[in-house]
C-alpha cells in the first residue's frame, strides 16, 4: 500500500511540474500585463507539434527540443506584437474574446498544416525504460526526468526573477506598470519578452508531454482548464503560487483518481454505483478544491506580495 | 411562432417556384453524415467517412441505384456540436436520412432530435444500450453492434483463455459503462479492480499504478482511438507489458492503434466481428478498393461504414429513394438484403445486428510486420441482452 502511495505521489508530482510550466507563464502574463490569455494552451500545442515533427523527420531529440522551444517562443512573441498590444487597454471581455479566437485560429492552422490525425512520437532513446526507484515498482525514467527538468526550471525561474535585472523589471512591472514606464524602461520590449518567456515555458511543457500523450489538435484546451485552476488556487500573478498550486493540484488530482474507487467501494456496497460516483468525484476534486480556496482564501493560497 | 412558420413557408415556396422543376426531379438524396473528425478519435470518423464515400463513388454517385449526396460535418466529439449540426440539417436543409456518428455520447444527443423530427438514423458504430432496450425506436438501425455485445465477446474470450482475476477500465461515458457491463456479463472469473477514466484523459499514470497494485491475471480495457494508443504506450512505459496480458475488444486494438504502438501491441488478444483477413469475396474486394484509393489499411470502423452504406443502398433500392415513408423504408431495411463483409448478418427484433464474433491476436507475419490475425469463432448468431425488452 505505501508503495502504491509513493508511486501515485510521483505521478502527481509529474503532473504538477507540467502544470507549473504552463501556469507560470499564464500567471506572469496576467500579473504583468493584465491579459487573460486563453491561447496559452495553443502555445503548448505549437511546442509539442514542432518538436514532434522535427523528431519524426530527423529522429534527433537534440534538434527537436530547440525546434519546439523556438516555435513556441517565436509564436508567443509574434502573437504579442501583432495582437496583444492592441488589447492591453481593453477590458477583460475583449481579451477573452480575442484569445479565444486565437485558439480556434491555431487549431485550424495546425489542422491545415499537419492534418487531424494525432501524432505519436517515441520517448527519446536515452530516457526510455524504467528503473526501480521504489523496490518492486519500475518507474518510467522519462516521467522521472520530467520531474527533474520541471524542478530545475522552477529554480531557474526563481533565480531569473529574484536575482537578475530583467527579473527586477518584471517584478516592478507587476507591481506598478506606470512607474516603470515613467522611469524610462521600454515597457513594450519588456512585455514582448515576458510573453515570449511564458510561451517558451508552455512550449517546453508541450515538448515533454508529447511522448507521453498523443500530439493532437486541441491538446492545449484539455490542460488549459486545469492550468486556470492552478492559477486560482495558487494566487493570481504569483510565481510561487503557481508552483505550489500546481504541485497541490497535480497531487490531489492523481491521488483522487488512484484512491477514490477503493474508498467508495468501502462506503457503498453496490460496486457499479460506487464506481460511477468515484469517477465523478475524482474528476470534480480539483474544482472542488478551487471552490474551497475561493471561499476561504479568495486571494489564493500563495498570493503575490504587494 | 405562427408568423415565423409563415415566413419560412413562403420562403420555401418562393424557392420552389424559382427553381426549375427539372433540377428538383434530379436532385440527389441528401444524407447527413455527422462524424468525429478532430481530436484523438478523429481517425475513426475519417475511416467511416472515407468508406462511405468509397461506396458512393463505386456506385457512380449512387447507393442502391439512387443518387446520394453525403453532407459531411465534424462533431469534434462534442454532443452539443453534434446536436446543433443535426438540428440545422433537419430544419434548414430538410435532410431525413442520417448516419456517421462514432461516439455513443454524441449519438445520445443527436439521435432523439433526428428521430423526433421524423428522420431515420442508421448507426455505423455507436450502439448504446439505451437505444437497444426499452427505448428502441422504429427508425433507429444499428449496423455495427450493440456496445455490450462487443465486450461480451471479450469477456467470453478472457474466460476461454483461462484468466481468473481481471482488472477492467473504460472511460466514464455511455459506451464505457456498456463495455464494462458487457465484459462482466460473460467473464466467469473475479473482477479485482474496476476503474473509470475520463473521455478527455490522455495520461493514465494513476491507473497504471492501480493495475500494478492489484496485480491481476489479465487487463481488459476499452479505450477507442487515440485514447487506446496513449493507454497501451503508457502500459509499456510503466513496465506492465509482458507482465500482465491484455484481452480487449476490437476498438481498443484496431490497425491504426497497432501501427502506432508497434511492438507493444504484439500478443494482445482481441475479439472482433470483422477483420481485413476475412476471406469472403465482398470483404476482400472492399479491402483492396480501400487500400487502392486511400493507401492505408481500413480499420473495422471503415468496414462497418461500408456495410452501413450497403444496407442503406439496399433499402433505398427497394423504396426507390423515398425516405419520407419511414414504414416502407423500415420494412426494406430490416430485410438486410445486402452481402455483409462480415458474412452472415441480420437485424434482431430491436434492429440491432445478430452476428458472429471471432477471437484474434496481434502476431508478426512472415514478412516481419505486425498484423491482426483472426482466430476461431467464439460467439455465433449473437444478439444482445437488451433485445428482449424492446417492444416495437
Amino acid at each position: 500500500m505505501t508503495v502504491f502511495v509513493l508511486e501515485q505521489l510521483l505521478n502527481g508530482l509529474q503532473l504538477g511540474v507540467t502544470l507549473f510550466l504552463l501556469a507560470a507563464g499564464l500567471t506572469l502574463i496576467f500579473g504583468i500585463m493584465g491579459i487573460i490569455n486563453l491561447a496559452h494552451g495553443s502555445l503548448y500545442m505549437i511546442g509539442a507539434y514542432a518538436a514532434a515533427l522535427v523528431a519524426r523527420e530527423t529522429g534527433s531529440w537534440l534538434l527537436a527540443v530547440p525546434a519546439g522551444l523556438l516555435a513556441a517562443g517565436a509564436a508567443g512573441m509574434l502573437i504579442e506584437m501583432v495582437i496583444m498590444r492592441r488589447l492591453y487597454d481593453r477590458d477583460h471581455l475583449d481579451q477573452v474574446l480575442a484569445t479565444y479566437g486565437l485558439i480556434l485560429f491555431c487549431n485550424e492552422l495546425v489542422t491545415l498544416l499537419v492534418g487531424r490525425q494525432p501524432m505519436f512520437v517515441g520517448i527519446p532513446p536515452g530516457l526510455a525504460g524504467a528503473i526501480e526507484l521504489i523496490p518492486g515498482v519500475p518507474y518510467s525514467i522519462y516521467r522521472l526526468s520530467i520531474i527533474g527538468f520541471g524542478l530545475a526550471l522552477a529554480v531557474g525561474l526563481y533565480l531569473l526573477i529574484q536575482k537578475t535585472r530583467l527579473g527586477m523589471l518584471i517584478r516592478a512591472g507587476a507591481t506598478n506598470r506606470d512607474t516603470v514606464r515613467a522611469l524610462g524602461v521600454d515597457i513594450r520590449l519588456l512585455y514582448t519578452l515576458v510573453f515570449g518567456l511564458g510561451a517558451l515555458l508552455a512550449g517546453f511543457a508541450g515538448i515533454m508531454m508529447g511522448p507521453l500523450l498523443s500530439v493532437q489538435v486541441g491538446m492545449g484546451e484539455q490542460i488549459l482548464i486545469m492550468t486556470f485552476v492552478v492559477v486560482v488556487v495558487g494566487g493570481v500573478g504569483s510565481i510561487r503560487g503557481a508552483f505550489f498550486g500546481a504541485i497541490i493540484v497535480g497531487i490531489v488530482d492523481t491521488m483522487l483518481r488512484g484512491f477514490m474507487p477503493g474508498w467508495m467501494r468501502g462506503i457503498i456496497s453496490d460496486t457499479a454505483q460506487a464506481d460511477a460516483l468515484s469517477a465523478g468525484l475524482s474528476s470534480m476534486g480539483v474544482y472542488l478544491l478551487m471552490a474551497l480556496v475561493l471561499l476561504f482564501r479568495p486571494q489564493g493560497l500563495f498570493p503575490a506580495r504587494t | 411562432m405562427k408568423r415565423r412558420d409563415f415566413l419560412v413557408g413562403s420562403a420555401v415556396g418562393a424557392a420552389a417556384l424559382a427553381a426549375p422543376s427539372l433540377v428538383r426531379a434530379q436532385a440527389p438524396l441528401r444524407m447527413g453524415l455527422i462524424t468525429t473528425l478532430t481530436g484523438p478519435g478523429g481517425y475513426l470518423g475519417a475511416d467511416i467517412r472515407d468508406a462511405m464515400l468509397l461506396a458512393i463513388e463505386q456506385g457512380n454517385g449512387r447507393l442502391g441505384g439512387i443518387a446520394v449526396q453525403p453532407v459531411v460535418e465534424d462533431d469534434a466529439l462534442r454532443p452539443g456540436q453534434g446536436k446543433t449540426i443535426a438540428e440545422r440539417m433537419l430544419r434548414t436543409d430538410g435532410i431525413r436520412l442520417f448516419t456517421g456518428i462514432v461516439f455513443s455520447n454524441v449519438l445520445g444527443a443527436v439521435a432523439p432530435d433526428v428521430l423526433d423530427g421524423g428522420g431515420i438514423y442508421v448507426s455505423p458504430n455507436a450502439g448504446p444500450s439505451n437505444f437497444a432496450g426499452r427505448e428502441c425506436h422504429r427508425n433507429f438501425f444499428a449496423v455495427a453492434w450493440q456496445n455490450d455485445a462487443l465486450h461480451e465477446s471479450a469477456g467470453r474470450s478472457a474466460t476461454e483463455l483461462g484468466y481468473n482475476r481481471a482488472f477492467i477500465l473504460s472511460p466514464n461515458y455511455q459506451a464505457g459503462q456498456d463495455a464494462l457491463n458487457g465484459f462482466k456479463r460473460m467473464f466467469r472469473g473475479t473482477i479485482v479492480g474496476e476503474q473509470f477514466t475520463r473521455l478527455d484523459q490522455t495520461d493514465y499514470a494513476a491507473e497504471m499504478a492501480a493495475i500494478r497494485a492489484a496485480n491481476p491475471d489479465v487487463v481488459f480495457q476499452f479505450h477507442p482511438g487515440g485514447l487506446g494508443i496513449a493507454f497501451i504506450r503508457q502500459y509499456q512505459q510503466a513496465g506492465l507489458l509482458g507482465r500482465i496480458p491484455m484481452v480487449v475488444a476490437a476498438p481498443s486494438m484496431d490497425h491504426t492503434i497497432m501501427n502506432s504502438v508497434g511492438d507493444a501491441a504484439l500478443g494482445v488478444n482481441l475479439t472482433t466481428h470483422w477483420n481485413v483477413d476475412f476471406e469472403n469475396p465482398g470483404s476482400q474486394a472492399f479491402v483492396a478498393a480501400f487500400r487502392a484509393k486511400y493507401n492505408r489499411t481500413p480499420t473495422f470502423y471503415a468496414g462497418q461504414a461500408w456495410d452501413t452504406a450497403l444496407a442503406i443502398g439496399a433499402a433505398l433500392r427497394q423504396t426507390n429513394g423515398n425516405v419520407t415513408d419511414t414504414n416502407a423504408f423500415r420494412t426494406a431495411m430490416l430485410r438486410a438484403d445486402f452481402q455483409s463483409i462480415r458474412g452472415p448478418f441480420r437485424f434482431g427484433p430491436n434492429q440491432f445486428p445478430v452476428q458472429d464474433w471471432w477471437s484474434a491476436q496481434v502476431v508478426r507475419n512472415a514478412a516481419g510486420q505486425l498484423e491482426i490475425k483472426t482466430g476461431r469463432k467464439i460467439l455465433e448468431n449473437h444478439s444482445d441482452s437488451y433485445a428482449a425488452s424492446c417492444r416495437i
